[in-house]
């Protein structure tokens, strides 16, 4: 790619300067495998929310970054990561999306593994050597750790322990999980689709407020005046701050931060029904204000570098495919249902999963302009050289709304971006 | 069309019914496309395969009356990117199957074959569709339509026309 080559593998970093990149972070294939070996394989990538692993021996098949992963439960309820590779001779063992199981059975030669990674079996061991020793080839464990219910691994064995990296964005994962209305959160369901652009366009995208009331219009027209109030983004004083280590968080809507509050605000005239149903259910009057104020979700976006956001009431994770492919998954959730014979949330799932289909997915009323939009940058910046990518939005935050000793700007800003990508420079920069 | 509510529908007047609703869509005539609906119809393109009741499931859409109003309000609104326009498609419908009869209406199932273009890109989707089609004093209305891609539950893209 003309210029792009030039730039050279050892001065990616290079790309990125201040407030401004150059157009090859979305479109050189050489950068994409320096991105995948520098970041993908050297930071926390998150992998599971808990709830999707409720009991022994379930799982979920994923990725880090390009490597195919299993995250299982094994017996003991210990979580574990596992390369989705057979150690004899690689063929993935496992191709379910998810479920339980309490052994995983290589369909080639009939190795079988255990939940945590231990080979239990080699099928016709008379073949092998007395000295071969099945104890030294478990499947790959990466490195687990959770915070919040939300579940990260990595490769790297020196990455900092996950509290450390996610440093600040940890009281905004605190209050996103609120949305659980004391039930606790989890999981309904995803979409998943591709568009055919660069993985950091939807990283930016997380933190863009500029572009909703344009590029998402025809949302805004669908809805009742007192909800297209609510989505008035750009108009109620909300902020962009800079948690540090490539985090940021937008805050839309600052009424929806703590969801927890105002429990004595009148049911909204779209949530009467709601409330109506969940009163029926046996649900007391402070259980159903605090179900339906939850109901919509938080009133934030929080960006967690590299591959994961906390947005309203789903998570956004995204799987790098290509230089120019990028899956992107929104996975729904809801509220926790308590135990036999408590009233009864479903009500409030329900909800939540039609206002998810609202906006959400390949037909959403907003997911497929802004696929639209990403291509549109993807086909864009492939004219010319040399001409800057320009994230240098923002004017000062209101006052008092960021912590003190953050970056932080108006709700429009590109703070958020210029966040990530320090980041994305510090990370290119090192030597892997 | 043939006031069909005294008389039982041949699988061919169903088929006809779902060739007029294809064309219909592929012209983007999204006006005349909701008067073919009963008022309570349903109208869902899931992503889970088996789902119990799609009612309590992530769908890709899941649209009543209202819900199929707005929607055709936006995609012709001019203001959609993704729809404004969107990619052209040729869809054929076949392999119709009667699946159940009541007394006012009658299943069948059939396989779509949608190729859409746009950007010098054709892409393929195929589905199952499941169609209750209800006998009604109007004449055939749909009652329920269930479009199932065959890749319901893997990654979709970005879609910009009804299916």
């Amino acid at each position: 790619m003309q210029a792009d080559a030039a730039a050279g593998a050892a001065h990616y970093g290079q790309l990125f300067e201040g407030d401004r990149a150059d157009g090859a972070i979305y479109r050189d294939p050489g950068l994409f495998d320096a991105e995948m070996d520098r970041i993908f394989k050297q930071t926390w990538i998150w992998v599971a929310h808990v709830s999707e692993l409720p009991s022994p021996n379930s799982f979920k098949t994923t990725h880090v970054g390009a490597d195919p992963v299993i995250v299982t439960r094994d017996k003991k309820g210990e979580i574990h990561v596992l390369l989705n590779r057979c150690r004899h001779r690689a063929a993935s063992v496992c191709e379910k999306k998810r479920g339980r199981q309490s052994v995983f059975v290589c369909p080639y030669h009939g190795w079988s593994y255990d939940p945590d990674g231990t080979l239990r079996k080699v099928s016709h061991n008379w073949g092998y050597d007395a000295d071969f020793d099945p104890a030294q080839f478990p499947l790959i464990s990466l490195r687990v750790e959770q915070y919040a219910g939300m579940i990260f691994a990595t490769f790297n064995a020196d990455a900092p322990p996950l509290a450390e990296h996610l440093g600040a964005a940890r009281k905004w994962m605190d209050l996103f999980m609120k949305q659980g209305a004391g039930f606790g959160v989890k999981v309904l369901g995803q979409h998943s689709f591709r568009f055919p652009g660069n993985w950091k366009i939807q990283l930016e995208n997380t933190t863009d407020a500029y572009h909703f009331p344009i590029v998402h219009k025809t949302f805004l027209d669908s809805l009742d005046e007192e909800t297209e109030n609510v989505f008035d983004v750009l108009g109620q004083g909300g902020w962009v701050e800079d948690l540090g280590n490539g985090h940021s968080v937008m805050v839309m809507i600052p009424s929806l931060i703590d969801l927890g509050e105002d429990l004595e605000a009148p049911i909204p005239e779209r949530f009467a029904a709601l409330a109506a149903e969940l009163a029926a259910e046996g649900h007391d009057d402070l259980a159903v204000r605090r179900i339906v104020r939850a109901v919509g979700g938080t009133g934030f976006n929080l960006n967690l570098f590299p591959n994961v956001a906390c947005s309203m009431a789903f998570f956004r994770v995204l799987r790098p495919i290509d230089v120019a492919t990028t899956e992107v998954t929104h996975v729904a959730i809801g509220m926790e249902a308590a135990g036999d014979g408590a009233p009864s949330v479903t009500p409030a799932n329900r909800a939540r999963i039609r206002l998810h289909e609202h906006f959400q997915g390949p037909m959403g009323f907003g997911t497929p302009d802004d696929a639209e939009g990403w291509e549109r940058v993807q086909r864009g910046v492939m004219a010319g050289d040399g001409v800057p990518i320009l994230v240098n939005r923002g004017v000062a935050a209101p006052q008092g709304a960021a912590a003190p000793d953050h970056d932080a700007g108006d709700v429009s800003s590109e703070v958020g971006m210029r966040a990530a990508y320090r980041k994305w420079k510090e990370m290119m920069e090192q030597c892997a | 069309m043939t006031n069909f509510h005294d008389t039982v529908p041949a699988l061919a007047d169903l088929a006809a019914f779902a060739w007029q609703e294809a064309d219909i869509l592929d012209r983007l005539d999204y006006k005349a496309w909701l008067k073919l609906w009963s008022d309570d119809g349903l109208y869902v393109v899931p992503v889970e395969r088996n789902a119990a009741d799609y009612a309590d499931a992530v769908n890709v859409l899941y649209d009543d009356a209202a819900m199929r109003e707005m929607r055709v309000k936006r995609l012709l609104s001019g203001f959609s990117m993704s729809s404004a326009p969107p990619a052209r498609t040729v869809r054929t419908v076949s392999r119709f199957v009667e699946t159940a009869r009541s007394g006012d209406s009658v299943d069948i199932r059939a396989a779509q074959i949608l190729v859409e273009y746009k950007y010098e890109r054709h892409r393929v989707l195929a589905a199952d569709v499941d169609y209750r089609i209800a006998m009604t004093p109007d004449g055939l209305k749909l009652a329920r339509k269930v479009v199932t891609l065959v890749n319901s539950d893997d990654a979709l893209h970005g879609i910009g026309y009804l299916l």
